[in-house]
C-alpha cells in the first residue's frame, strides 16, 4: 500500500464544506490526502457512491454532515448515517476494512472540528494502510446497526 | 409485486469468480421497487464483487445492464442480446421468473440466480414489504373483508381466528399480525360481521399449486402460427 492515502471526504454544502472552508480561513490546517467533494446534502450519499470510491481507488471516505436537528434538508444526514452503516457492512463483505469509511456530523462554524477531524481520519487510515488496526475513533457519529432494509427507512 | 431479497454475497461471489466474464443483469420492474435487483442493486453488485476480486486476488471481469422486465421477450433487446453473447456467465436480479426466463431464451449460456424470491407482496412503509397474496387461483379477500387469510393467516384458515390469537398478534411471531384478529376487526367496522356466522366450506385447492405449474391462454391475444417472432 502506498504510504500517502486517498480519502474522498463527501462533504454537506451546508455544513461541512462551509466548515472546510473556514478551516482554511482560519489558517487551520488538514491534511492534503483528504479530497473534498461537495454535495447538496449528506442524503444525496448513496451506498455505491461510497463504494464507487472505493472501486476508483480511495484508501479510506468521510462522508460528513449537519448535526441531527440541524440538516437543510431536515432528514438528509440522518439517511446518510444509516446509508454509511449499511455501506460499511457491504464493504465488510468485500474484505475492505469497515473502518475505512466513516460519518461525521461538523456543523458550519466547526472549522477547527473539521481539520482535526480530517487529521484523525487520515492518521486512521494510514494505520490501516500499514496493516495496523484502526484505534476508536470519538468523534465519529454512532452508526445504528441496521439490516439491508432498514436502510432505506425514513 | 414479487418481493425478493439478494442472495449472501458470498454465494454470488463464488459464482462469479468461477468465470472471466460476468454480466449483471438487473430488472427495472418488481425488484427495483422492492430494491432487490434493480439498477442501484446491480451497481452496488459491481462495485462488491470488483473490490472484493482485488482484495481476494481473483481476475474477472464485471460488466452490468438493466432492463425494464426480464419476464417478457420484447425487452431482451439487441443490445441486451449482445452484452449476454459477451459474458461467459449471467447473475441476474430478477426474480425466479425472469432467472428462468433469460435461461430459456440463452440456452447456451450459464445463469445464476442472484436474488431469492420471496412472496407476492407490498410495501407496507418505506423499507418494508408485507406478503399480501398467495397465488392461490381463486381470490376470495372480498369475502374477508379485503384480507386474505389464505397469504396472511400462518394456517391459512378459512375459519379463523385459532387459539394461538393473542391481543390481534399470531402466536407464529409477536410481531405478526392475526389476519383473522383484522378480519373480524374491519369486518366489524364495514357493518358485516354477521357474514362470518356462516361456516366457509373449505376452499378449492384444485386451482392452486396441486396441478404443477399454471397457465393462462388468452386466444384473442394469441399470434398466428405465421406471424409469430421466431427464436
Amino acid at each position: 500500500m502506498k504510504n500517502e492515502p486517498t480519502i474522498i471526504a463527501f462533504c454537506c454544502h451546508y455544513c461541512a464544506f462551509t466548515a472546510a472552508d473556514l478551516a482554511g480561513t482560519m489558517r487551520k490546517q488538514y491534511p492534503t490526502n483528504i479530497r473534498i467533494v461537495r454535495i447538496p446534502c449528506t442524503g444525496k450519499v448513496s451506498e455505491n457512491m461510497v463504494l464507487q470510491a472505493f472501486v476508483e481507488g480511495a484508501d479510506g471516505v468521510m462522508v460528513a454532515g449537519c448535526e441531527i436537528g440541524s440538516c437543510h434538508f431536515i432528514q438528509g444526514n440522518v439517511r446518510a448515517v444509516k446509508r454509511v452503516a449499511h455501506a460499511k457492512k457491504l464493504l465488510e463483505e468485500t474484505g475492505v476494512n469497515p473502518d475505512r469509511l466513516e460519518f461525521y456530523h461538523v456543523a458550519a462554524s466547526q472549522g477547527p472540528l473539521f481539520a482535526t477531524t480530517s487529521a484523525e481520519f487520515t492518521e486512521r487510515i494510514k494505520q490501516l494502510n500499514a496493516g495496523g488496526k484502526a484505534s476508536a475513533d470519538t468523534t465519529s457519529a454512532e452508526t445504528p446497526q441496521e439490516t439491508v432494509h432498514d436502510s432505506s427507512r425514513t | 409485486m414479487i418481493v425478493a431479497e439478494r442472495k449472501l454475497f458470498d454465494d454470488l461471489y463464488a459464482k462469479a469468480s468461477k468465470h472471466k466474464k460476468v454480466l449483471l443483469l438487473g430488472c427495472g420492474t418488481c425488484v427495483t421497487v422492492c430494491m432487490a435487483g434493480g439498477e442501484k442493486e446491480v451497481d452496488i453488485l459491481d462495485s462488491q464483487l470488483k473490490l472484493a476480486s482485488r482484495e481476494r486476488g481473483d481476475d474477472f471481469e464485471v460488466t452490468t445492464h438493466t432492463i425494464v422486465r426480464q419476464c417478457d421477450d420484447e425487452f431482451f433487446d439487441e443490445e441486451t442480446s449482445r452484452k449476454i453473447a459477451a459474458a461467459d456467465a449471467v447473475i441476474t436480479l430478477a426474480c425466479g421468473v425472469g432467472v428462468q426466463f433469460c435461461s430459456e431464451k440463452y440456452p447456451e449460456k450459464r445463469v445464476y440466480a442472484g436474488v431469492n424470491t420471496v412472496f407476492y407482496g407490498a410495501t407496507v412503509e418505506q423499507g418494508l414489504w408485507e406478503e399480501r397474496c398467495a397465488g392461490c387461483g381463486e381470490c376470495i379477500v372480498d369475502q374477508f373483508a379485503g384480507i386474505c387469510p389464505v397469504a396472511r393467516c400462518a394456517k391459512s384458515l378459512m375459519n379463523g381466528p385459532c387459539g394461538g390469537s393473542s391481543n390481534g398478534k399470531c402466536e407464529v411471531d409477536k410481531e405478526t399480525d392475526c389476519a383473522w384478529a383484522l378480519i373480524v376487526k374491519r369486518m366489524k367496522e364495514l357493518g358485516t360481521l354477521e357474514e362470518l356466522s356462516e361456516i366457509t366450506l373449505p376452499k378449492d385447492w384444485s386451482t392452486s399449486r396441486d396441478g404443477g405449474p399454471r397457465r393462462i391462454v388468452h386466444e384473442s391475444l394469441r399470434l398466428d402460427e405465421g406471424t409469430k417472432k421466431e427464436g
